[in-house]
């Protein structure tokens, strides 16, 4: 292992998890709920009348996050190298795995974390396990990327 | 009027959490995947994101569970199940496949539509449709 010291940036990713910190703690403290991804848009599909609207203004946030970003200063750089066949493949599994799991890098490697949750430990570590292997397997074993 | 003051708190906190991910790179699934590939170069920039984020929500977890209800007066929905199970296990080992296959999650997923990228939305509409699935298969079962 050897830290890639041209590529890490650190403050950024402080400031930047601080500001997601900033952001469960508004979800938890005003509205009382957990700020997990897979959660927030699950709930939609089984949708309850009253529950329906915060899910969406969230999910909205999100997305006109970048679009306001824009309007201040240029988006820093995404290369998303994998093509369109492995892309479809992968949402299927992220999709499927994370609503299995309940819970995906937001819901237990953020909130579930510092909950304390055993649960979110649990699951953290397993995914953590399975993506670090799936990228040595799919980069250095099969050499795709 | 509560109502209403929750969804503006829930579209801000959606927002903050975009801005985070954009600001930390989190965003750039290249830069995910170079964490993930900790054979190579390593990019441990994540470790970091997540530290910074689980620092302030220790916090806010730590207020959160002495109260019953939330600023709003809205009830606490804070998961209490403890139970470690095979759905949790399998679940989160199958979402680390795909994690690890394109380098996007759930939330930057949302991300990438706003910033237009149309691999990003061919992403997010296979994530929606695996979670779909998943919610297909449940009902039949019951």
């Amino acid at each position: 292992m050897t830290i890639d010291w041209n590529h890490f940036t650190p403050w950024s990713a402080l400031a930047g998890g601080g500001l997601i910190g900033i952001s469960v703690a508004l979800l938890i403290l005003v509205n009382g709920r957990v700020a997990g991804i897979t959660g927030i848009i699950g709930g939609l599909f089984k949708p309850i009348k009253s529950d329906i609207a915060w899910r969406i203004a969230f999910t909205l946030g999100l997305v006109i996050a970048p679009i306001l970003w824009l309007l201040l200063a240029p988006l820093p750089e995404i290369t998303i190298d994998a093509g369109y066949k492995l892309l479809i493949v992968a949402g299927l599994i992220v999709g499927y795995g994370a609503r299995l799991g309940s819970g995906c890098t937001s819901g237990h490697g953020v909130c579930g974390i510092s909950r304390l949750s055993p649960r979110s430990i649990i699951a953290t570590l397993a995914f953590m396990g399975t993506g670090f292997l799936t990228v040595f397997i799919v980069r250095h074993l099969l050499g795709w990327l | 009027m509560k109502k209403r003051l929750s969804y503006i708190a829930a579209l801000l906190s959606g927002l903050i959490f975009g801005f985070g991910l954009i600001l930390a790179g989190m965003a750039n699934p290249a830069k995910v995947l170079a964490f993930l590939d900790i054979t190579a170069l390593w990019d441990p920039s994540l470790v970091l994101v997540m530290g910074g984020a689980i620092a302030v929500g220790f916090v806010a977890f730590k207020i959160a569970g002495k109260r019953t209800n939330s600023f709003l007066d809205l009830p606490m929905n804070i998961p209490t199940s403890r139970v470690i199970d095979k759905r949790l296990v399998i679940g989160a080992l199958i979402f680390g496949i795909g994690w690890g296959l394109a380098g996007i999650c759930p939330a930057p997923a949302f991300v990438l539509l706003g910033t237009g990228s149309i691999k990003g939305i061919v992403f997010l509409i296979s994530m929606l449709v695996g979670m779909g699935i998943l919610e297909l298969i449940e009902s039949r079962r019951k």
